[in-house]
């Protein structure tokens, strides 16, 4: 495996021995001394286009545990802002010997383009409104050690399915590793030809008793000037996740969300911060599965 | 930079007119002085046509030269060389340059460096609203009085999407038999678009382009056009739903005519996998359902005249992320090789498609004439038989997004004639 651009690319093989690694990479993040000697002397750059504290650290912290050098490249106050095209960018990243590039960009598909630019590996850590590879991976990690397996799996994903990389990922992800799902939201933000592999629900109630996993994706407000919904308060009525609508999941269905949450629009507070949410759990797996993608794509396997 | 001016006489030897038995052509004085076999040379310069087929010189209704204002993409010269590499003998150049060609002045501008090239006619398109801004009517009068005698006006790139101001525009040029080219795209529907909106831009990711927005624009402009009896052209017809729309109009006696560029005649959306921008246009590519219809309209003549919809851009727009990449792809050196892969050497269909309907429906009386004696020596031969690779820097224009780089195509341009005189000859142009 030379990039992470996609689930799509990842067989449910490759996937699975990601999951498996990432295991191994969680005892040392449970040890005294959170490190291993595996990337020493390589260079892992995060090359951020948009704001994105948490994911940028948590590669940041991947990469640390396993030695390799960090290099964290934001676009604001850098060359980008003055004008500077990916492609220069790139060649620049090229020229100072990355051999891997984490990036995370607002247009769909920018780590695809930066591929053809670069001869080391990128991992695609968002793109616009495409998707977002590590998040699904360290989805699957959770609910894989919650649940104990993904094979037949019920995974209800819910809320702006149109505009969210993780739902893609996810999808994609999930159908490789056997897990069923099932597509939540007002028609507006739910695309019905997605995947053939998925099945579409518009009402969230009929759907939450028989689901194994809940995943609430986050809402921008922006949508709701856009007429995607009337109001807050409406989304909220209809497809947010409340205590009584955690009430009618079976009881041991958890709930996911990938943050940063909107408290009070899809989720409220109850449901965010009960025993049934892996919220807190899905960061600290991040950390592992990022480590593992690395791993895996700088030729520390074998 | 000019061809030679010095009157030619030329007798092709051996060309086979559409298609038919080999004949011979003599050019003389701007027209075709004789045609038939055996022609007595007289001290012409011969042109052997073995094996050629000779066409009415190409008109293109839609062709984006970017001069005035990016001269690094195309200018006048540069893109008339395409043209006449093409096979064409006249072009139409769209009015969205900078300044805009919303004034008499700018189209006087254009038409002047498009006799100073002397490559290909340039007719100028003018703008139907000031700036393209789709707020007021520019001075269509004016520029249909100029110098360069504009008929067809268009806001190409930008959609005249205000009901009422569109159907003024379609009344205000009948004084003076003129058209409105239409880009037909509601605005608000497309807000953000990147490509066609379907199963591929739901999986990549990008804004879709949904077919409904072309289509309720042309629904409507037909509607418009057959209240108020004027003529409408629609741009580069691009799905199912519009050709059905526009052959119900036709039946109906509206006065409307469409085009298809080659590009949509050929490729679709699922090219923007690849994320690379040379496949983003505008309208976007769509379905093989598309693509097939698009087709049947062009061959039943529901869409009037294929149009290249040549749109040059510099590397910096093109060469970066899909999102902020300029839509828009070269055609006028490819153009005829897609037709005649697409419609096979059907070539008095593609005389009429390429050569005589555009012209019609410009106004060019100087070109689409059958080739006859006495008819303007607008012609150009064409090898069907040499399949040739697409190589983007090989190209005459001064950008390389061509969308077919590395493809073989079939048919090479072996000559242009511009009234007698040679603009290509041996597959190279003649300045």
């Amino acid at each position: 495996m030379k990039h992470l651009l996609s689930t799509a690319d990842l067989d449910a093989a490759t996937a699975t021995e990601i999951l498996d690694i990432a295991t191994e990479m969680a005892s040392v993040s449970g040890r005294e001394i959170k490190k291993l000697p595996t990337l020493r002397g390589r260079t892992v750059v995060n090359l951020f286009y948009e704001d994105s504290t948490r994911t940028r650290i948590s590669f940041e912290a991947a990469a640390k545990r396993l030695s390799a050098d960090v290099i964290n490249f934001s676009a604001k106050g850098s060359s980008v802002e003055k004008g500077e095209s990916l492609k220069d960018t790139a060649w620049t990243l090229q020229a100072m010997g990355a051999d891997a590039v984490v990036i995370r960009h607002p247009a769909s598909g920018a780590p695809h383009r930066l591929a053809n630019w670069v001869t080391g590996s990128v991992l695609n850590a968002g793109d616009g409104t495409h998707e977002h590879p590590t998040q699904a991976l360290l989805d699957a990690y959770t609910m894989r050690s919650r649940m104990g397996r993904l094979d037949g799996l019920h995974v209800a994903i819910v809320g702006d399915v149109l505009h969210s990389r993780v739902a893609r990922s996810n999808v994609l992800l999930l159908n490789t590793l056997g897990a069923k799902v099932t597509l939540v939201g007002p028609p507006t933000l739910v695309p019905t030809d997605l995947n053939a592999s998925v099945q579409v629900a518009y009402d969230l109630d009929a759907v939450l008793p028989q689901a194994d996993v809940v995943m609430m994706l986050r809402v921008q407000r922006e949508r709701m000037t856009d007429s995607y919904f009337p109001s807050a308060r409406e989304y909220s009525r209809r497809y947010g996740l409340d205590g009584a609508r955690l009430r009618r999941m079976p009881a041991h269905a958890i709930v996911m969300h990938p943050g940063p949450m909107n408290r009070g629009m899809e989720i409220t507070p109850e449901v965010a911060d009960s025993p049934r949410s892996t919220i807190v759990e899905q960061v600290t797996n991040g950390v592992s599965v990022r480590m593992a993608c690395l791993y895996l794509l700088l030729g520390g396997a074998r | 930079m000019t061809v030679r001016r010095t009157p030619v006489t030329i007798l092709i030897r051996n060309a086979r007119v559409l298609g038919g038995e080999p004949t011979d052509l003599l050019l003389r004085d701007g027209v075709i002085a004789e045609i038939g076999p055996g022609l007595a040379a007289d001290g012409a310069e011969v042109v052997d046509g073995t094996g050629l087929v000779a066409l009415p010189g190409l008109v293109d209704l839609h062709t984006h030269l970017r001069e005035p204002g990016r001269e690094d993409a195309e200018t006048v010269y540069t893109g008339s060389r395409a043209a006449a590499l093409g096979g064409y003998t006249a072009v139409c150049a769209m009015a969205n340059t900078s300044p805009v060609a919303d004034t008499a002045g700018v189209v006087e501008q254009v038409y002047r460096l498009g006799q100073e090239a002397g490559l290909v006619d340039v007719q100028p398109i003018g703008a139907v609203t000031v700036g393209l801004a789709g707020e007021r009517l520019a001075e269509l009068g004016a520029m249909a009085d100029s110098a360069a005698r504009v008929r067809v006006f268009s806001d190409d790139g930008f959609c005249v999407a205000d009901p009422r101001l569109m159907r003024r525009a379609l009344e205000y040029v009948k004084a003076f038999d003129g058209v409105i080219a239409q880009h037909a795209e509601e605005p608000r529907l497309t807000q953000g678009a990147q490509m066609h909106e379907g199963d591929v831009s739901a999986r990549l990711g990008l804004t879709g382009w949904p077919a409904v927005a072309e289509e309720s624009i042309i629904a409507r402009d037909v509607l418009l056009a057959g209240h108020v009896g004027a003529r409408l052209h629609v741009c580069h017809v691009s799905t199912a739903g519009s050709v059905d729309i526009i052959r119900m109009a036709k039946a109906r006696g509206v006065r409307v005519t469409a085009e298809v560029t080659p590009h949509h005649l050929l490729l679709t959306h699922d090219k923007a996998e690849s994320y690379d921008p040379v496949y983003k246009v505008n309208p976007p590519l769509r379905t093989d359902a598309d693509v097939e219809a698009l087709r049947e309209g062009l061959r039943d003549g529901t869409i009037d005249i294929v149009a290249t919809d040549h749109a040059p851009h510099a590397a910096e727009d093109k060469e970066c992320e899909w999102a902020y990449a300029r839509p828009g792809m070269l055609g006028l050196e490819t153009a005829l090789p897609i037709v005649l892969d697409v419609l096979g050497e059907d070539w008095p269909l593609i005389a009429e498609r390429m050569s005589y309907a555009p012209a019609r429906i410009a106004g060019l009386d100087g070109h689409g004439n059958a080739l006859t004696a006495g008819a303007p020596a607008n012609l150009t031969l064409v090898d069907p038989t040499v399949r040739w690779s697409v190589d983007p820097t090989g190209l005459a224009s001064l950008s390389h997004n061509t969308p077919y780089a590395g493809m073989t195509v079939p048919g090479r341009i072996v000559a242009t004639f511009l009234r007698g005189v040679p603009t290509v000859l041996d597959g190279k142009v003649q300045k």
